[in-house]
């Protein structure tokens, strides 16, 4: 398996020391069907108050390797590696010890606001009862926190929504609970997996918005797993790229926008529709899908979707390795070849509307026409 | 909340009312209470049948006769048997008895059920879990007949061997001619009702533990226990205080619909060990095409299961803020 | 153990493993066209119908088959065995009271009756009953089902007051009332499984009606509705088809109730009756001889336990089946 080298903090950083420090994580899953290798070799560590963007597509780990982190996988799951937190390796420490470090000093976000939120509950008695797990103070005073944290994250009427129960609240409001809740006890982590992905963009900006404003005020380093690219770049220091379960690409945020180096990072930039595209723009879509976790075949897992690939990308698996500035660093054979601004479509196909089948629709006259003799010919 | 009950209460009636017609064209349908008057040889002369009908009632029309009976029952008067009885002491008296295995007995089988059904969903897929699964797909196939005289017939003796003394009977609610003690009366309440309500319960028990299973199996895989846990709550604390709070609910609403099946079953259980309860009482009843008789079990029966429903849309709302309000 | 060495550009430069044309790009980069084969590693399992997949999965349920099997043997055996058998259930041989042995695999009651020859009738009686149930409820039970949770509104309200009215009368008090009612008719089989089909359609109904409410919203519904479709064409072609797992399932959990309920009623003296026999019956008269002769009481008991049980390991069976994302006990 290969091992990453992980990126020498910069020059100007030293003096601070990582507050999370995730090294070669690896997590698998029995199966009937086999094991499944969810997490192959993550690692990365993370600074006070920075944010820490985890980019990749479902099924590429991301989640897992946040609940890894929190503990949170099922007994049937096995890990290995290290999560150091405050010198200790938390994956070495039992269930009791890690209870106590998370909602306090790691904190956790998840996707789907919905149904994250116990519906039997008051929002303020889950917020109480999550500051009265870690502090001991009266329940009066825990609940004045508890309002007080729902009027920080921007819940109007605080005292009077704090006793009203989930069903009440919508969507937006119910993730800038959760957040309140991540924050009750100042952690020094906060993991936010996608949680924008289950909400409407405006929504979303709300929610983001939040999170910076906790950032602001508890210097938090925060872990911000998202599929949506947009999300990163507005507010993430640092981007870690996922695939197939191991880390492609990690760099600060504008290396890895404007200079990626590994044909997965460029393919999914191009994928994006831009709102500063110069001229006409053609998208990016990258074909296939990504691979079974369970027979992950040799070599670079990305091979089969990459046009840049060659033999032996098929059989040697290209580990983490410095291609621009010591923080930079990529998984990719060739990623030389992508230095000095090559364009996604340049590597990738670009997708097409069908024109062919356009211009016979034209040929047909109408819409409706072509609608109808269809139907004639069906019948 | 008062007005979730209130409108509760409101809709309860006219369920109630339809039943009793429901209830009412059934039994005038069925079966004639002249029956053997009319079979008897030598014939007996048409006169009699018609000076007998119309004491009964039986040559006024349908809707007549409905709401000639209803007026009645909804002062008290439920008539008299074919034998004269009166019905409404004699149904209250049956009540009673019956009652009191039925409660028990449900009480019985929801702790038991909730106990294994969250046993078995916490340790899935293990010894425990595999144990309690069979012993509810035993039971839920086991007739309850079969049961109670299989507890009456071998149970019994065995057990009272054991203690050196009759503790546990197996005829009847209680001893005749009890005297004694409110504690010596109790304890005879409870050696009688021991194996009939085990019987009792032990179905229901079954049925229950495997849906409370599938529930609690839901409610720990959903995202809030996850969150639960990721704001670094004890184990049992999760368990107990979300798990099990939210798991509780639907069972709410299975129990008040088998509330009729229970009742059944108890039917079948007093006849096993010879309770003059309810289930005697309906028996008696069918057997002699008895009209007012029935009308008034079935309608008691009625009114017992739409207010247990009742009990149990108030118990769920009580459970589940989100439907307080609907 | 990775090659990190880029190899100088220009080396190799026509070769991509799959012989496929290679170009560079304008700042250099060799690329190729990514076929769409390649990138289908992951479907290493050949695509199968819907139906298959449902029998794949049934059949690894082993309970599940093993109780088919023995379900179906009994069934075959009341059915035909009951001819075979030497003895008649009515027959009285010579031996009463007897304890089992070759000759009476099952014993023989007091008056002289071969066990084996009851057990196998009132077996057939309680499968006949349970299975004709079983079709009648179901039947009606999937219709009315389906007109509540397509046409929702009145109809929904009407019909599902209706089945609630339905579900506060005790099942054996209906059944009592109802199957007492005419001498004659009373201990006829094919009456009391009407008069129990009347009762069961109602559990049926509430489960296809919620699998039509939640499936009706569905886009393929809108999309045939689009298209023209009659609302009976949606009914059958569309949305009953997708409801068939739960109506399945249902449909054995209505086999198993019915056996015990119709054994149920016919051990308090209001089901079948003699001469004709049922194992709710026999295990009545087999009570009274517990102690001194238990293979009366037992050998009826254990036989409606056992169609029973196969029946809802069955029924389990195909619920996993229908749907795999349902946790279970893998027995």
């Amino acid at each position: 398996m290969a091992t990453n080298t992980l990126p020498e903090q910069p020059a100007a950083e030293t003096g601070s020391h990582a507050v999370l420090e995730v090294k070669d994580l690896t997590v698998e899953f029995p199966t009937d069907d086999g094991v499944v290798h969810a997490v192959r070799g993550v690692s990365f560590s993370l600074e006070p108050g920075q944010v820490l963007g985890i980019v990749g597509e479902s099924g590429s780990g991301k989640s897992v390797t946040s609940l890894a982190i929190m503990g949170l996988l099922p007994r049937s799951a096995r890990i290995h590696g290290e999560v150091n937190f405050q010198g200790r390796n938390l994956l070495r420490l039992p269930d009791k010890e890690q209870a106590k470090v998370r909602g306090k000093q790691i904190a956790m976000i998840f996707q789907d606001p919905m149904t994250s939120l116990n519906p039997v509950y008051s929002v303020g008695w889950q917020l109480q009862e999550a500051i009265l797990a870690h502090q001991d103070i009266g329940k009066d005073k825990a609940w004045a926190r508890a309002v007080e944290l729902l009027d920080l994250v921007g819940i109007p009427n605080a005292a009077d929504r704090a006793k009203n129960y989930p069903h009440e609240f919508s969507g937006g409001m119910r993730q800038r609970a959760v957040i309140a809740m991540a924050m009750t006890n100042d952690p020094d982590v906060i993991i936010a997996d996608e949680p924008t992905t289950a909400l409407d963009v405006t929504v979303q900006a709300q929610v983001l918005d939040t999170l910076e404003r906790v950032q602001e005020n508890t210097s938090a380093g925060i872990v911000l797993i998202t599929h949506d690219l947009g999300v990163v770049a507005g507010m993430a220091d640092r981007v870690l790229v996922m695939y197939a379960g191991k880390p492609v690409e990690i760099g600060d945020t504008d290396s890895i926008y404007y200079d990626p180096r590994m044909p997965y990072t460029l393919g999914l930039l191009g994928s994006l529709p831009r709102l500063d595209a110069k001229g006409a723009e053609q998208l990016t879509p990258i074909r296939g899908a990504p691979p079974s976790l369970i027979n992950l075949p040799p070599g670079c897992p990305f091979s089969p979707r990459c046009p840049m690939s060659r033999p032996n990308c098929d059989s040697d698996e290209p580990a983490l390795r410095p291609v621009a500035g010591v923080d930079h660093v990529a998984a990719c054979h060739y990623a030389e070849e992508l230095a000095g601004d090559v364009a996604a479509a340049e590597v990738f196909e670009t997708a097409e509307a069908d024109v062919q089948a356009l211009e016979e629709l034209d040929h047909l006259g109408t819409l409706d026409q072509a609608e109808a003799e269809q139907a004639e010919e069906r019948a | 909340m008062l007005s979730f009950i209130v409108r509760r209460l409101l809709i309860a009636v006219p369920v109630v009312v339809a039943s009793s017609v429901l209830v009412f064209i059934l039994v005038a349908n069925s079966g004639d209470p002249l029956a053997d008057l009319k079979g008897r040889q030598p014939p007996v002369p048409q006169q009699v049948i018609e000076a007998r009908e119309k004491l009964i009632g039986l040559d006024k029309p349908l809707p007549q006769r409905y709401w000639n009976w209803l007026t009645n029952f909804l002062q008290g008067d439920m008539g008299v048997t074919i034998r004269g009885q009166e019905v409404q002491p004699l149904l209250w008296q049956r009540m009673q008895i019956t009652l009191r295995m039925v409660v028990l007995a449900s009480i019985v089988a929801i702790v038991l059920a909730i106990g294994a059904g969250v046993l078995s969903a916490v340790k899935q897929y293990t010894v425990t879990d595999y144990t309690f699964t069979f012993a509810g797909f035993l039971f839920l196939s086991m007739p309850v007949f079969w049961l109670a005289a299989l507890l009456k017939e071998y149970g019994a003796i065995r057990l009272n061997k054991v203690f050196g003394q009759q503790v546990i009977y197996t005829v009847g609610p209680e001893s005749p001619n009890l005297a004694g003690s409110f504690g010596h009366r109790l304890a005879d309440y409870a050696g009688h009702l021991v194996l009939p309500t085990i019987a009792l319960a032990m179905i229901s028990f079954a049925a229950w533990s495997r849906y409370q299973r599938a529930t609690m199996l839901d409610v720990l895989g959903s995202d809030y226990i996850r969150l639960a846990r990721a704001k670094g709550l004890s184990r049992s604390r999760v368990m107990v205080r979300h798990a099990l709070r939210n798991a509780l609910i639907p069972l709410v609403t299975v129990v008040a619909i088998d509330t009729a099946a229970i009742f059944g079953g108890a039917v079948v259980t007093e006849r096993v060990f010879a309770w003059q309860g309810m289930g005697s009482l309906l028996v008696q009843g069918v057997e002699t095409n008895d009209p007012n008789l029935l009308l008034a079990w079935l309608m008691v029966t009625s009114v017992l299961v739409v207010l247990f429903n009742l009990i149990a849309d108030v118990l769920y709302a009580v459970l589940d803020p989100r439907i307080r309000y609907g | 153990m990775a090659d990190t060495r880029v190899p100088p550009p220009g080396a190799g430069a026509d070769e991509a493993g799959d012989g496929q044309e290679l170009r560079r790009t304008e700042h250099g980069v060799q690329v190729h066209e990514v076929a769409s084969t390649t990138t289908e590693r992951e479907f290493t399992v050949e695509a199968r119908t819907q139906r298959q997949l449902i029998m794949r999965r049934f059949l690894s349920h082993k309970l599940a088959v093993g109780s088919l099997v023995v379900f179906l043997l009994v069934v075959v055996a009341s059915l035909i065995g009951g001819r075979l058998w030497k003895y008649g259930y009515a027959d009285i041989t010579d031996e009463f009271s007897s304890p089992p042995s070759l000759e009476h695999p099952m014993g023989t009651d007091s008056i002289g009756h071969d066990s084996m020859a009851q057990i196998l009738r009132g077996a057939q009686k309680s499968v006949q009953v349970a299975l004709m149930v079983a079709l009648l409820a179901t039947t009606f039970g999937t219709l009315i089902g389906a007109l509540a949770g397509y046409y929702r509104g009145w109809t929904d309200s009407a019909l599902m007051r209706f089945t609630d009215l339905v579900l506060t009368i005790p099942a054996i008090a209906l059944l009592a009332v109802l199957a007492a009612n005419v001498a004659e008719k009373a201990g006829n089989w094919f009456f009391i499984g009407l008069v129990l089909a009347a009762l069961q359609w109602t559990y049926i109904a509430r489960v296809v009606r919620g699998q039509f409410l939640s499936l009706r919203e569905k886009e393929f519904v809108e999309a045939a509705r689009a298209l023209g479709a009659s609302d009976a064409r949606i009914m059958f072609r569309h949305l009953l088809p997708n409801a068939t797992g739960s109506i399945i399932v249902n449909a054995t959990i209505t086999v198993a109730v019915a056996i015990l309920l119709e054994t149920a009623l016919s051990y308090i003296g209001l089901g079948i009756r003699p001469p004709d026999t049922s194992l709710g019956l026999l295990v009545s008269t087999g009570q009274q001889a517990a102690t001194t002769r238990p293979w009366l009481f037992w050998f009826p008991g254990i036989f409606i336990i056992v169609i029973a049980l196969t029946v809802n390991f069955i029924g389990d069976g195909l619920r996993d089946a229908f749907d795999p994302t349902q946790t279970r006990v893998r027995a």
